[in-house]
């Protein structure tokens, strides 16, 4: 019982100081998950964190779901998720009126013209630190001119769709060098 | 019927977002806009919300949008609809993950994803970019320079909420500036 209690209140911890999104997070995560609560190892979250990277959802949601089952079970895993979830849904909720009452204000309308070109500044910087962690191959250049295109050719297609036609163009690509392999293997 | 519309929209989002908060800007921007939920400026708008609060951009805007359209039940619905996708793979995939790590399959998959994610920030990219551009000429050029010392400045490992507080008392000089010599 006192384990699922520390659970909530760790995770508590970890969503209401992780300003940023998820990678803003890990050394939180780290300090509190490994060096003082010793419910993973350290090698085991890398694997965690890799994991949660890959599949879909907030990378948050997915570490605390993750951390959470390995301490606790399914309980564990539910608690973990929900306390991670927890502060910024009652920030929000709390901030959401003043916003909508706020937002035709002149000075809060001017604030966001200037915020808009600070958010453009931060997605360019994503949008670098992806390119650079992608494999540079045919494939991936096809892919990325492909998906890029089909949204600015049909604005009203919706991402899922690209988004499913690249994961599965991958798996089949992938799937088909491996084929090209073994066949060459044997051949030899 | 309300409350599960919010709920399976949030849950297809989850569902189909990868690559953090700017890839999921162009699949928010295709559900949200054709209900009406926000307009596309607002989307925008509350990626600054997102970033100087804590918690991820999915969740934060799920919550916004769920009150927003539905009041409290509606924010409890579209968070959860959110995260549930993630909740119901990660349990699925705990027990055994160094398979799923090392299946041919997720290996593949990835291999087309990561590129997606790229092209998906390029158009979010755009997409901010055209409200950037697309103002008068006065307002144009200074947010043009704003952008560029933003870059710039996180470059220099500026904090990400820090650049917003600039942008806003930057863009709040420059909207009264231009009234006083009336730019604007």
């Amino acid at each position: 019982m006192k384990k699922y209690f520390q659970l909530c209140l760790t995770f508590i911890k970890i969503g209401l100081f992780s300003f940023g999104g998820g990678y803003a997070m890990i050394p939180l995560i780290e300090k509190e998950i490994v060096e003082k609560n010793n419910w993973i190892k350290r090698d085991d979250l890398l694997d965690m964190i890799a994991i949660s990277e890959s599949t879909p959802g907030p990378i948050a949601v997915n570490l605390a779901t993750f951390i959470g089952f390995q301490c606790g079970g399914l309980p564990g895993g539910i608690l973990a998720t929900l306390s991670v979830a927890l502060p910024s849904f009652i920030i929000i909720l709390v901030l959401s009126s003043i916003l909508r009452t706020s937002e035709s204000l002149k000075t809060v309308q001017y604030a966001f013209i200037g915020i808009r070109a600070g958010i453009l500044a931060l997605i360019l910087k994503a949008l670098i630190s992806m390119y650079q962690s992608c494999p540079k191959t045919t494939f991936s250049y096809f892919v990325i001119a492909a998906a890029f295109f089909a949204k600015i050719i049909f604005p009203a297609l919706s991402a899922i769709y690209i988004i499913i036609s690249c994961g599965l163009a991958g798996t089949i690509h992938t799937l088909l060098l491996r084929n090209k392999c073994i066949k060459g293997g044997t051949g030899q | 019927m309300k409350y599960l519309d919010i709920f399976l929209v949030f849950f297809k989002i989850g569902l189909f977002s990868f690559g953090g908060g700017y890839a999921m800007i162009p699949l928010i921007q295709s559900e949200v806009l054709a209900r009406n939920w926000m307009s596309s400026e607002e989307i925008i708008n509350f990626i600054a919300v997102s970033e100087s609060t804590p918690g991820s951009f999915a969740v934060n805007i799920a919550t916004y949008i769920g009150s927003s359209t539905g009041g409290f039940p509606g924010a409890i619905f579209a968070t959860l609809g959110v995260i549930l996708p993630s909740f119901l793979i990660i349990a699925l995939i705990q027990k055994g993950y160094s398979k799923f790590q090392n299946s041919i399959y997720v290996k593949g998959a990835m291999s087309g994803l990561h590129p997606a994610v790229i092209a998906m920030i390029g158009t979010a990219f755009l997409s901010v970019g055209e409200t950037v551009v697309k103002q008068d000429f006065y307002l144009s050029l200074c947010c043009g320079l704003l952008f560029l010392l933003s870059f710039f400045l996180l470059k220099k490992k500026l904090h990400p909420i820090a650049i917003i507080v600039l942008c806003a008392i930057a863009g709040i000089s420059i909207g009264f500036i231009g009234e006083q010599f009336h730019f604007l």
